[in-house]
């Protein structure tokens, strides 16, 4: 990476600020785009609004108007964040408006269906490092399945659960399972083979259980492949957990926001559940790199 | 009772694949992996049939291949719509325009170290949700489709050619400066050929998410052909084996389409370590 290239000099402030300048100046850019963009866009209807009152519209009047319609063909940045801003403080936590409340409902599926795939994938990723047989038939499978769009099947599996009754937060937790299952398997397998013949020949010379082996040596050296494939492994429970709950019937959760704001036209409501969505991915990816930090320091594994 | 069978096949192709393992040669390791995958069909294909599960719930594998056989003009279609039009003509376009904006930024560290990190954030980001937006701009046919996967697919490879792009070591391009080489030279000879490792790792992961994004952007409005037009209506009409025939057209598609990006990688990177063949 470019972080050593950086000399020690101005202190902490100015190192923070040499690297957040660029991506400032980046973001700058994408919002006056999307300012442009927005003008652009709707200015066609705002037109042929006008032009049906027969009305002049000068430029200001133009730019005004196109960034302030109900239904914008692309709303404004300040109309997403106000829609954001509204949907998580301005209802109250438990009405359907609330984002606060949708994002609940798709946080809760989302972790419970992370917990289930991550400690299905570590198990059965111990089981493949300490048996043969089941390396070799489980792992070509589970390589291979990486190739094929899961994701695609999540409305069959909604739709199939509710008909046998089971509706709510399970179905979607267990697609945000399958497809943080992977990854953690991959991973963690990798992880796990990580320490080289030298090290397991210590082991080994001292004379170590297998159990002693595994908690010692295969557990922690597997730790910075586990934290990486966690990352992964929370993204994708999110969008399962967001696809899960596309399928018609779905009311609750940021997938629902998301349908029936299509179906309404109202954009500002699809940007807004779109945005909130990013944020819940940006913090949970957020929370389990301070916590791979903070383990990987103890352990003395930092870089 | 009836779970005897059932249990006596998986001990069978356990102990089977047990002894097979000790062997460990290549024929074996595929031996080992097909029975896995035959015995996961025959445990599905006894269960369904032993406890007469209702096909709406889970239908037979031979339910599945018998609604994949009497359907193929339906699945051919659908695959060209979803597949061909929508992920795979975006899909190349995603990538063209990754790898060029790559280059372009390439040249200059300042937008570099502002573009990266947004690209790794927005990489992790469920993109998939811009989908009902894209098919508002885009109109209901494949066009709105190739757009969604354009946008999914484009961060992935962005962050890895960049990453591909700055894996050339100061020796190297000390060497390319004294030899007087131009800047599109040394672009073209050493930086390109040592980006593709990376490119193609950012190219194998985005062939799925090419299908997911044709897939599911379907669900927000489509024509009436299309792969996953088909699987919401088939649920709806409860038609399972179509849709599971459907899962197995993406599934043979996805791998299919990972398969030749890996044989190409393999004919382009064959210098690098990970491609040579391994021994002992």
């Amino acid at each position: 990476m470019t972080e050593s290239a950086i000399p020690l000099g101005p202190g902490v402030l100015g190192r923070g600020f040499g690297r957040a300048l660029p991506i400032l100046t980046v973001l700058l850019a994408i919002v006056v785009i999307w300012y442009l963009a927005a003008v652009w866009m709707n200015a066609p209807w705002v037109r042929d609004q006008a032009a049906r009152a027969d009305a002049v519209l000068t430029a200001s009047d133009l730019i005004r108007q196109t960034l302030t319609l109900e239904r914008p063909v692309l709303p404004a940045p300040h109309q997403v964040a106000a829609g954001l801003w509204d949907g998580i403080a301005g209802q109250s936590i438990t009405s359907k408006r609330s984002l606060v409340w949708h994002g609940w409902v798709t946080l809760s599926a989302t972790l419970a269906g992370f917990a289930i795939g991550t400690v299905a994938g570590i198990g059965l990723a111990v089981g493949i490092v300490h048996n043969r047989a089941m390396d070799q038939s489980v792992m070509p499978w589970a390589v291979a399945s990486q190739t094929v769009p899961i994701l695609a099947i999540a409305p069959m599996v909604i739709v199939v659960f509710a008909s046998m009754g089971v509706t709510g937060l399970l179905p979607k937790a267990i697609i945000a399972a399958w497809l943080s299952f992977f990854p953690v398997l991959v991973g963690m397998v990798k992880g796990f083979r990580t320490p080289d013949a030298m090290q397991l020949d210590l082991m080994h010379s001292w004379n170590a259980s297998r159990a002693q082996q595994f908690w010692r040596l295969r557990l922690p050296s597997s730790l910075p492949y586990l934290f990486a494939s966690l990352k992964v492994a929370i993204a994708a429970a999110l969008v399962g957990t967001i696809v899960g709950e596309l399928p018609a019937g779905a009311t609750a959760g940021l997938g629902a926001r998301l349908l029936s704001g299509s179906y309404y036209g109202q954009t500002v409501q699809i940007w807004s559940a779109l945005f909130a969505a990013a944020i819940l991915a940006a913090v949970l990816v957020m929370l389990i790199g301070a916590l791979e930090r903070l383990t990987l320091r103890r352990m003395g594994l930092a870089r | 009772m009836s779970a005897l069978p059932v249990i006596a096949v998986w001990l069978g192709a356990l102990a089977l694949n047990t002894w097979l393992s000790r062997f460990d040669t290549r024929a074996t390791r595929l031996a080992v992996a097909l029975i896995f995958g035959a015995t996961i069909l025959i445990l599905w294909e006894m269960i369904v049939r032993i406890y007469a599960i209702p096909p709406v719930i889970l239908p037979a594998p031979s339910q599945i291949g018998a609604s994949f056989a009497a359907n193929t003009a339906i699945l051919w279609t659908d695959f060209v719509q979803t597949i061909v039009k929508g992920a795979l003509t975006a899909w190349l376009i995603g990538a063209l325009a990754a790898v060029l904006t790559a280059i372009a930024i390439d040249r200059s560290p300042f937008l570099q170290r502002g573009l990266l990190p947004i690209g790794n954030f927005v990489a992790a980001l469920p993109i998939v949700g811009i989908a009902p937006i894209l098919v508002m701009w885009f109109g209901f046919d494949w066009q709105s489709k190739a757009a969604v996967v354009v946008v999914m697919v484009f961060f992935p490879i962005l962050v890895n050619m960049v990453a591909g792009l700055a894996a050339t070591d100061p020796m190297q391009r000390d060497l390319m400066a004294t030899w007087a080489a131009p800047y599109w030279a040394s672009l073209w000879k050493l930086r390109l050929p040592a980006a593709m490792p990376f490119l193609f790792n950012g190219l194998k992961i985005t062939t799925t998410l090419a299908l997911i994004g044709a897939i599911v952007a379907e669900f927000f409005g489509s024509p009436t052909k299309g792969m996953g037009f088909r699987i919401s209506t088939a649920v709806g009409r409860l038609d399972l084996p179509l849709v599971w025939a459907e899962i197995l057209v993406a599934a043979i598609a996805g791998s299919l389409f990972y398969g030749i990006v890996a044989l190409i990688e393999k004919k382009v990177t064959f210098w690098h370590p990970s491609q040579r063949p391994q021994r002992g």
